[in-house]
This record gives structure tokens, sequence and C-alpha cells, in this order.
């Protein structure tokens, strides 16, 4: 469930922020002067046609790139100014990531894998392995620690990269079509899970162009031409 | 997890290309370290042999297949000198005459014709069994009695120098009295016998029956005491403790055939009057040194080793680029998973961490993989060496 009104404060500030690339001789703007918060606990789906910055959005809320000009702070914390190094540590500690094709590392087990970002944090093995085992449980798949990603079903997969996404406990986490690689059954035994962690006070971030998908976000925001076109709020 | 645990799991997983990767490697880091072990042993065998053998003595001709033959039992045997050369040298007393016959080969291993002179001069030490005491018997070097596996008491028997020639010599079985100790020389891969017995595998000495117990169909004239015998009278091809009685030799012994003569100056003085002796435009034989002659070859062998040198340099080189192609295209096939870890938190510097940590285990591998191979190749130096100058 999303926090109450009165507890909300915003994670993720963002203003008049610029994001412009250049093509040769030409300039392409991806995000044109947006300006928008994103509120701790809520669940967000970003939408919105082909070019409309969607994912110029999920890469600087993910610290994977910094905006051209404006502001953007993450946690209270000016992106904006931070270098490759502060936007890896950033990522590491407070972004869990969830990705279309699962992004698993084939060679690696289940285990490894979800507790592939506590390697970077310099966890000591054993504490890994039980954390690993932990969210492995979260998301049911406690009996397959040790199969290879091969091994698994898309939705199994993409539990696993949710368990991973977990595991550094991260203040925001971001889904780039989490549901694009799966059969609609299994697409929404993810979601469910996804707003399962929402309500457990996860803020989440997803994009999708698919409206059913984003019906389990509390807040759409609808982008065109690289700027906010509108947001709807559920009731 | 540490870096080198995920870099061994990225190297299992990718068995194939972990596998071509380790051989590039190792083949780029063994080959020219072999030939460099080999021409290096090759250099310190044969100057070693060429070093410690004063002078040889042989008919006129290639110097250089002299030495070989003396030295190594290599090249095909020249051109015999008489036992009176020998003979002469003694009498002059400028040096120790060690005379050498060795055109015969058992089961392809040279046989050495050779005086007890000649096991002294080389040290050469019975290490199983007994040395040679009767006409007929060999003692092995090392390598020969492994490869043939045969010991103190088996038989062995000389090859044929050609088989449709029904005029040529028979093969002789020999009697292995022992096992030569293993030398790390040409001796370990050498058949030895008294210069007697190879004389007799040359046809100069044989051993027939009683022809005055002969079956008459085989006797041509009886005249008093001489008894003439046609060719049907058998001759034996083995020598026992009942036949090695009948055995003899025909001719002159000081005609009879060597085809090297090892000359060990008393001093300084006596080697210098031997060159001149054998300097003279009517000798009959010529007198090499093998360290001037086997010096001569290494001079060639380290040219060819220079041009080979640079060609390895060239070859090494494009194997570098090689792998630096493979690396980076391997790189950009794994992009994904790269930009997964990057987006997970993953640090370039911990990036660079990782795929280190991938390619010091390639490395490590090869090395380990080049070491052994390269110990390999030391303890087959011998046998190698001996396989190249064959």
């Amino acid at each position: 469930m999303p926090l109450p009104e009165l507890q909300r404060r915003a994670l993720v500030q963002i203003e008049n922020v610029h994001k412009t690339y250049i093509m040769g001789d030409s300039e392409v703007r991806a995000l044109d002067g947006v300006t928008l918060d994103f509120d701790e606990g809520e669940f967000y789906s970003i939408l919105g046609p082909s070019g409309s910055g969607k994912s110029t959005m999920l890469n600087l809320l993910g610290c994977l790139d910094r905006p051209t000009s404006g502001l953007f702070k993450m946690d209270g914390h000016d992106v904006s100014q931070m270098d490759d190094n502060q936007l890896s540590d950033l990522r590491l500690k407070r972004i869990g990531f969830i990705f279309q094709s699962f992004n698993l590392i084939p060679q690696l087990t289940v285990s490894e894998n979800i507790a592939l970002p506590l390697y970077y944090l310099e966890w000591d093995r054993q504490r890994s392995v039980e954390r690993a085992r932990e969210l492995a449980d979260r998301v049911g798949l406690g009996n397959r620690l040790g199969h290879r990603p091969l091994e698994l079903s898309g939705g199994q997969q993409q539990r696993v990269a949710i368990a991973r996404a977990l595991a550094n406990d991260p203040r925001i986490i971001l889904a780039d079509e989490p549901t694009g690689n799966l059969d609609s059954a299994t697409g929404k035994q993810i979601m469910s899970l996804l707003s399962e962690l929402n309500g457990q006070g996860k803020t989440i971030i997803m994009v999708t162009h698919e409206d059913e998908v984003a019906a389990h976000s509390n807040v759409r925001v609808h982008m065109r031409d690289g700027n906010v076109e509108r947001i709807d709020r559920n009731a | 997890m540490h870096a080198f645990y995920l870099a061994w799991q990225y190297i299992r997983h990718n068995r194939i290309k972990s596998v071509l990767l380790v051989c590039g490697v190792t083949l780029t880091i063994v080959v020219p370290a072999a030939v460099f072990i080999l021409v290096r042993f090759g250099e310190e065998w044969l100057m070693s042999r060429a070093a410690s053998t004063p002078m040889v003595i042989g008919a006129k001709g290639s110097r250089v297949d002299l030495s070989l033959h003396a030295l190594y039992f290599r090249s095909k045997a020249p051109a015999p000198i008489g036992m009176a050369e020998a003979a002469k040298l003694r009498e002059a007393g400028l040096a120790i005459p060690v005379p050498l016959y060795g055109r015969f080969t058992a089961r392809s291993f040279p046989i050495v014709g050779a005086t007890l002179d000649y096991f002294d001069f080389r040290d050469l030490r019975v290490a199983s069994g007994h040395q040679i005491a009767k006409l007929g018997d060999c003692v092995l070097g090392a390598r020969v009695a492994q490869a043939l596996a045969l010991g103190a008491g088996d038989r062995l028997l000389s090859d044929s120098e050609n088989v449709l020639d029904l005029s040529g010599a028979y093969p002789l079985n020999m009697r292995v009295t022992g096992v030569l100790a293993e030398e790390r020389t040409e001796d370990d891969f050498a058949v030895f016998v008294d210069l007697k017995t190879a004389w007799v595998i040359a046809g100069l000495g044989h051993g027939h029956q009683d022809v005055s117990k002969a079956d008459e169909s085989v006797i041509l004239d009886r005249t008093g005491n001489t008894v003439v015998a046609n060719a049907a009278l058998p001759e034996y091809t083995e020598i026992t403790d009942e036949n090695i009685g009948s055995f003899h030799f025909h001719g002159d012994p000081a005609g009879f055939p060597i085809t090297a003569l090892i000359a060990l100056p008393r001093d300084e003085k006596s080697a210098v009057l031997l060159r001149g002796r054998y300097e003279q435009q009517d000798a009959a034989a010529q007198l090499v040194i093998p360290e001037d002659v086997v010096g001569e070859i290494m001079e060639m062998v380290f040219k060819a080793q220079r041009i080979f040198n640079y060609t390895v340099v060239c070859i090494a080189a494009a194997t570098v680029l090689f792998l630096v192609l493979i690396i980076s295209l391997s790189l950009r096939l794994r992009s994904t998973e790269l930009q997964t870890l990057h987006k997970l938190g993953c640090s370039r510097h911990t990036m660079i961490t990782l795929v280190g940590a991938e390619l010091i285990l390639i490395g490590g591998i090869s090395s380990l993989f080049s070491a052994g191979a390269l110990v390999l190749v030391l303890q087959l130096a011998p046998v190698l060496m001996r396989t190249f100058l064959a």
C-alpha cells in the first residue's frame, strides 16, 4: 500500500532537466525541460510512444547518465555533479534494476546471480549466501538456488532478476519493460510481485508501453516529445 | 564471491573459447622457448662430446661425415681405413688409438665395433650384467635397452644390409651381456660389440661346420690334409660356446676395416706432430679436430636460428595482435553482460579487475601448460636432438 499523503517525501527531484545528444550536425533533445518529483513508496509507470524520452528518463533515474542541464537530486544528493565512481556507488547502494531480458549472468547459479551486487558491496560469502537464500525464498525460488539461468523458465528468470534487484535493499527499483518477454499469465505474476514489493514500501518506477501493465501502478507519467504530457494518479 | 571466482566461472562456462585462448598463448610461449632450449641443449650436447674427443682419423673425404660418424654414430659410415693405421699410431707412440667400426645396425640402432679402450675413454660403465667377454657378445646403451626392452641374457639380431643381396653377410644373433649406465650422450643409443664381432658381421670372419665331419655332398676335393667344401657347408649365424672354436678370420688383420680412429695424443707436442703427419700431401688418411668441425656446424645453426628468432618475434607479435583482437571481440560480445554489471553498480575499476582476473587466469593456465611442455622438452631433449639430427 502507498504511504499516506502526509508521510510522502520526494525521493527523486527533477527540475527543468534537459538532455541533449549531438548526432553529427544535428542536436536531439531527448528531454526538454522536464520537472517532476518521484515520491518515496509510490509505484510509478512511465508511458509514451517511441522517442518520447522514456529510456533517457530511465537512464537518468538509474544514474547511468547525467543531465545536460537542470537539477537532478536523488535522496538529497545532486546527481548532476557526480563522477562515474560516485554514480556507480549510488546505483550500488540505492537502486535495483529489473530488465526486459532479465540480464542474468549465464555462468552463475541462481544464488550467485542474486548475490552479485553483494560482491561489489564486499559482503562476506556466508552472509551473501544467506541473503540470496532469503530473497530466493521471497520470490518463490528457494528450491532453485543451484540452477543456472538457462535451466529456468522466463518467469523464473525474471523472479531471479527481481531478487537480485532487492539484494542491496535499494530505496528505488527501476524496471524496464519487466513483462516484455513474458506471456500474459507470467507477466501478471511478475506484476503482482512488484505490487507486493511496493506494498512493502519499495519505490518502483517502471517503463512500459502497455496500459494493462501500467494499471498496476499508482501514478502513470505520460511522456511525449521529451517532456511530461500528463500525470494520472489513482484516486 | 571473489573477482577470480567470477572470472573462473566465466572461463568454465565458455570452455571452447577458453581452450582456444590457452592453446594460442601456450603455443606462443612454448614454440620459441622450446627451440631456444633445444638449440642450447644441442650446442652443449654436440660441443661437449666434440671437445672431449681430441682427434679423429679416417678416410679422406667429408670432415663433417667423419666427425659425425665418430662422435655420434650418425651419417653413412665413411669409407674404411685399415687396422694398420691404428697399429701405426700405437707404434709412433704419439697417441692412444681407439678404433671404431660402425657400418651395421641392429633394429635400426647403430652397432659400434670397438675395443675396451673406447669404454675407458668415454668412461662408460655397465649398469647391469657384465662387459663384453667373448666373440658375439654385445652391450647395449641405456636407451637401446629401454626401447627394445632387452637386458643381459637376451639375444639381438643384427640387421641385414640388403636382404636382396644373396652374397651379403648373414645377420648375427648376438648375446646381450650387459646394459650401460645412462650417460645422456649418443652412447645411450648404440649397441657395442668387440671389433672382431663387427668383422664377423661384415663377413670377414665366420664359423662353420667342421669340414672333416661334413656330409660328402658338400666336399669338392680331399687332398692329403686339405679339404675343399662348396658354399653349401652350413655357416653359423650365432656364436655359442659349442661353435665359438670354429670361428676364424680370413685375410691380413692389418687390412681389416675400421671406419674411424679416435686418437688420444699423449701431450700437446704429440698432438702437433700428429697433425703435421696427416697434413702431408701423401697421407693415406685425414685427421680432423672434431671441436673445429662441430663448431663450424654450430655456427651455421646459429645463423639459421637468428633468422628463426626474427621470424618468431614477428609471429609472436602477430599472435599478440590476434589475442588483442579476440579479447576485444569477446568484450564486444559480452557487452550486455558488462552493461548489466555496470548498471548493478559495478565501477569501471571493478570491471577492469574482473576482465583482468580472467586474463590472469588464462595467462596462468597457459604458463602452467607451457612450463609442463618445456619440462617435457627438457626431458626428451636427447631423443628429440637425435631425431632432428637423424
